[in-house]
């Protein structure tokens, strides 16, 4: 008998405008010391699978049909005194983001042992010595001293860890990992894995594994469910399913992974996903994009960062010597070329997006000097004399749902720079060269009339990128384009970054924690580290053969995504 | 800890210092000392030579530096009315004062937290939605309103409760307390609840908007996914979140009730500060106006910052020792 069953599951949202079904007739089940992971893009309803099993969908949401079963005993529908006996003590949860999960007014001992209370019989200092045990189990070091700690004062594994320890805290039978690792970096990523696949095989627990990550899924799990808006297209053994997929949807999301051990042009086979027009291709020689007016003469390469430091104060103090700093770059060197993609990988905190704001002159660098095609940026005094760099170097943020004003037209986001810069000689030139950006970017003309919020994320992206180009610049800086975007969206806008950078010869400085990716895009990659850059190199010598210690360790690292051998 | 009470002292001082600019301003330029000392039958040269003795002629620096230094020891002048300094007068009166902010604060602290919290958790229920109708009304009605209407009913009409004045009062250490006998707490009952139904509608509203976020946050979902039973969930984990702002927003409005009880004490010839400015405004009675200025001010400061104290105990997240990042 499964350890988990479920049967003909469907879930609904009702609304005044009608009935939405979130998942339609999912039937699957898991097994004790098994990993079953739930792959599928955001919107598919795999978060929505995890909890409507404990019963925690968020209103309007319901179960409208269909069992579930634990051990042999049927589960939904039952009432909320029930349902708590379940919760921690037979099915343990892991929410995505460590941030949030604690409360952050209760210290780590306090949320542990109300956990421990709720669902086993003993007395306080059984209690506390489970707490201290199981801390000590999830890898925190000093686990006596750390519990009396409140979250703030733990890193972000850290974290993830404690949640892990409370999940095990009632002894569960199954767990429910709801992305457990999206939000960490990938050496923690890997330790975090690691922690739940040794708990599945030593204490014979079920896991249901949600993620959007296909190199986790082929890396940690028995058995895989692919789900696509709200139905499971595919069940079965994860090396099946991933290396001869069945489904049309499997194979496109698939191939939209960014491949690790080598590089492709592009990315084929997005389409199935989000409805991407094709690219109106603009005849550049003639087109305004086209005929930027900078001069072209200098020869060296187009940015140049020389021994960049920069530190931030923690505690000031009218004492110099009582004043604290945290340095965010140290020493940073490297150069970019006309035309080439350079990237910036490392983990969070790494300083990799303090190096981006430095040279798009956010922030002033302590020490150094950051050249622009022969000009010393250091050296502007006034933002008068720096907006003529300013209009070469566009930045593409990260967050796609923050960096656009969500008051203003998509028509206003756009032409805003070209008016700022007075770029265009008329309101109706200005109107000719949006309407072609939004045709560029994939997007349509008809785009310009909405606000941001309707879009969807990776059209939302197109939308930044386009802002980007309507300055026309030489010096395109992303900051961590697509970690917030599907691996469809974010294939399809690696594909516009390329096809942009040919058409226009941009020159791409491209900062991301994803190595997969940054070997997709990159010519060259810098590797950081606490704010140093310890090794610039070619990328695909990088892959092949890393120098630093550090960056062999962080390729070793890289969950290595063994797929689809036939499809490409 | 010590970096964050000398920084807090600091900025307490500067603001101290601009309400003293203000209410010197006033009494520098409201009325004429001399017409409220002197009779009608004083010369106009016997005046002049009155204001340069007194050092009314004197340049503004001057006069503001006599001020603040008297100011500093406790002495801002004498109440023309009263005869007595200024200081002492609103000293006696404020023990009414704070008994009465004191009573509407925790009527306001009893009825408004069950009731958000309520409303917040059962967001469909028929109750929820009386509590909010009520509110609305609540706060759309002013306070002179309120007070005669319940004075109405409770004194004329059913005769349970006094309308005016404080009744009883026990001399506990100096301090005259209606607190400790019937009479006593016969006559706060009406002024409190007007004085409340201020700031009553705006804390449930107040309560009810941060519950529900704090239900719709991730630690919520994941304390219930614990296994926790929901009263622990609310009662613990959101309630003390939802603290924090209350926390915030509730000391601003305790020196706003101060200001508040002018109209309240009016309505019901409460022996309060508030009472006493009304009167102190009639009489032009300009050192007692700028004491109780003064004092107004001083009482904003010392809860914001006992309130930005209590913050930091509550929030973990906020450092005010002063220790590391």
């Amino acid at each position: 008998m499964s350890l988990l069953e479920v049967k003909n599951l469907r879930i609904e949202y009702p609304s005044r405008f009608g009935t939405h079904t979130a998942v339609k007739n999912l039937s699957f089940n898991i097994n004790r010391g098994e990993i079953v992971g739930v792959v599928g893009e955001s919107g598919a309803g795999k978060s929505t699978v995890g909890n409507a099993i404990i019963d925690l969908l968020s209103p309007p949401g319901i179960i409208a049909g269909g069992d579930v079963f634990l051990d042999g005993d049927l589960i939904s529908g039952k009432n909320i005194d029930q349902m708590r006996q379940i919760r921690g003590n037979k099915i343990g949860f892991i929410f995505q983001d460590p941030m949030t999960s604690l409360n952050p007014l209760f210290t780590v001992e306090q949320q542990l042992l109300e956990t421990i209370h709720a669902n086993l019989k003993m007395s306080n200092s059984e209690a506390v010595a489970r707490a201290i045990s199981l801390m000590e189990q999830v890898g925190i070091p000093e686990p006596e001293l750390r519990i009396k700690q409140y979250p703030h004062q733990f890193s972000g594994g850290m974290r993830q860890r404690v949640v892990i320890a409370i999940a095990l805290s009632g002894e569960p039978d199954l767990i429910i990992a709801d992305e457990p690792t999206t939000a960490l970096d990938v050496s923690i990523q890997d330790q975090i894995l690691t922690l739940i696949r040794n708990l599945c095989i030593e204490k014979q627990v079920g896991c249901m594994l949600v993620t959007h990550d296909m190199g986790v899924v082929s890396n940690v799990t028995d058995r895989v469910a692919v789900m696509y808006r709200g139905d499971l297209v595919e069940f079965g053994e994860t090396a099946q399913v991933l290396g001869e997929p069945a489904h049309e949807y499997t194979r496109s999301l698939i191939s939209a992974v960014p491949r690790s051990d080598r590089k492709l042009g592009r990315f084929p086979l997005v389409s199935y996903i989000e409805e991407a027009h094709e690219l109106e291709k603009l005849d550049i020689k003639t087109h305004w994009l086209g005929q930027s007016e900078d001069q072209r003469e200098y020869t060296g390469p187009l940015l140049n960062v020389e021994n960049v430091s920069l530190r931030f104060t923690t505690k000031d103090s009218f004492f110099e010597s009582k004043r604290e700093y945290v340095q965010a770059n140290k020493n940073i060197s490297f150069s970019i070329n006309e035309g080439e993609t350079f990237g910036l990988v490392g983990e969070s905190g790494s300083g990799k997006s303090t190096v981006a704001r430095v040279i798009a002159g956010l922030y002033p660098p302590n020490e150094g000097k950051i050249t622009f095609e022969g000009i010393d940026l250091t050296a502007l005094k006034s933002e008068k004399q720096r907006r003529p760099i300013r209009r070469q170097m566009q930045m593409v943020f990260q967050n796609p749902y923050t960096s656009m004003n969500p008051r203003m037209k998509i028509y206003d986001i756009i032409a805003e720079p070209i008016r700022f810069h007075k770029l265009a000689a008329s309101e109706q030139q200005i109107q000719q060269i949006v309407f072609d950006l939004l045709d560029h970017v994939g997007l349509g003309k008809m785009a310009g009339v909405k606000y941001p919020h309707e879009f969807s994320g990776g059209q939302r992206q197109r939308i930044s990128i386009a802002r980007a180009l309507a300055t026309r610049p030489r010096l395109l800086i992303c900051d961590e384009p697509t970690s917030a975007l599907d691996v469809s969206v974010q294939a399809q806008i690696l594909n516009l970054l390329k096809d942009l950078q040919d058409e226009l010869n941009l020159t791409m400085l491209f900062i991301s924690h994803d190595l997969p990716v940054i070997r997709q895009v990159c010519d060259r990659i810098g590797v950081m580290r606490q704010g140093e850059l310890l090794e610039v190199s070619e990328s695909e010598k990088l892959f092949t053969n890393p120098q630093h210690e550090y960056s062999q360790h962080l390729i070793s690292l890289m969950p290595e995504f063994k797929g689809l051998r036939t499809a490409i | 800890m010590f970096t964050f009470l000398v920084k807090r002292l600091f900025q307490a001082l500067i603001v101290m210092f601009v309400i003293s600019l203000v209410a010197f301003a006033i009494q520098d330029n409201l009325g004429d000392p001399l017409r409220e000392m002197v009779g009608q039958s004083v010369s106009e040269e016997e005046r002049q030579v009155l204001r340069d003795e007194l050092g009314l002629n004197d340049p503004y620096l001057t006069k503001y530096t006599r001020f603040i230094t008297n100011a500093v020891q406790g002495d801002l002048g004498d109440s023309y009315f009263f005869k007595r300094p200024a200081a002492e007068v609103i000293l006696d009166k404020l023990q009414a004062t704070l008994e009465l902010v004191f009573g509407a604060a925790i009527i306001i602290v009893v009825v408004s937290i069950p009731l958000g919290v309520y409303s917040a958790i059962h967001p469909k229920n028929i109750l929820t939605k009386v509590i909010m109708a009520f509110s609305s009304i609540g706060i759309s009605v002013p306070v002179f309103l309120t007070a005669i209407i319940l004075m109405y009913i409770f004194s004329i009409e059913l005769g349970w409760l006094p309308s005016y004045g404080r009744g009883e009062t026990v001399n506990i250490l100096g301090w005259h307390s209606g607190f400790f006998t019937k009479d006593g707490l016969l006559h706060l009952v009406l002024p409190c609840v007007s004085l409340a139904s201020i700031m009553l509608p705006l804390f449930i509203r107040l309560v009810r908007s941060e519950m529900l976020e704090a239900l719709s946050s991730e630690y919520v979902k994941f304390a219930t996914a614990k296994g926790l039973a929901m009263n622990k969930v609310y009662y613990q984990h959101a309630l003390k979140n939802t603290m924090l702002p209350l926390l915030t927003v509730g000391g601003v409005q305790i020196g706003t009730m101060v200001a508040y009880t002018i109209l309240t004490e009016t309505v019901f010839q409460w022996p309060g500060t508030g009472f006493l400015f009304l009167e102190a405004i009639n009489r032009v009675d300009t050192p007692l106006i700028t004491a109780y200025v003064i004092f107004v001010g001083l009482i904003f400061v010392v809860t914001n910052t006992i309130v930005d104290l209590l913050y930091g105990v509550i929030n973990p997240t906020v450092n005010i020792t002063g220790k590391g990042a």
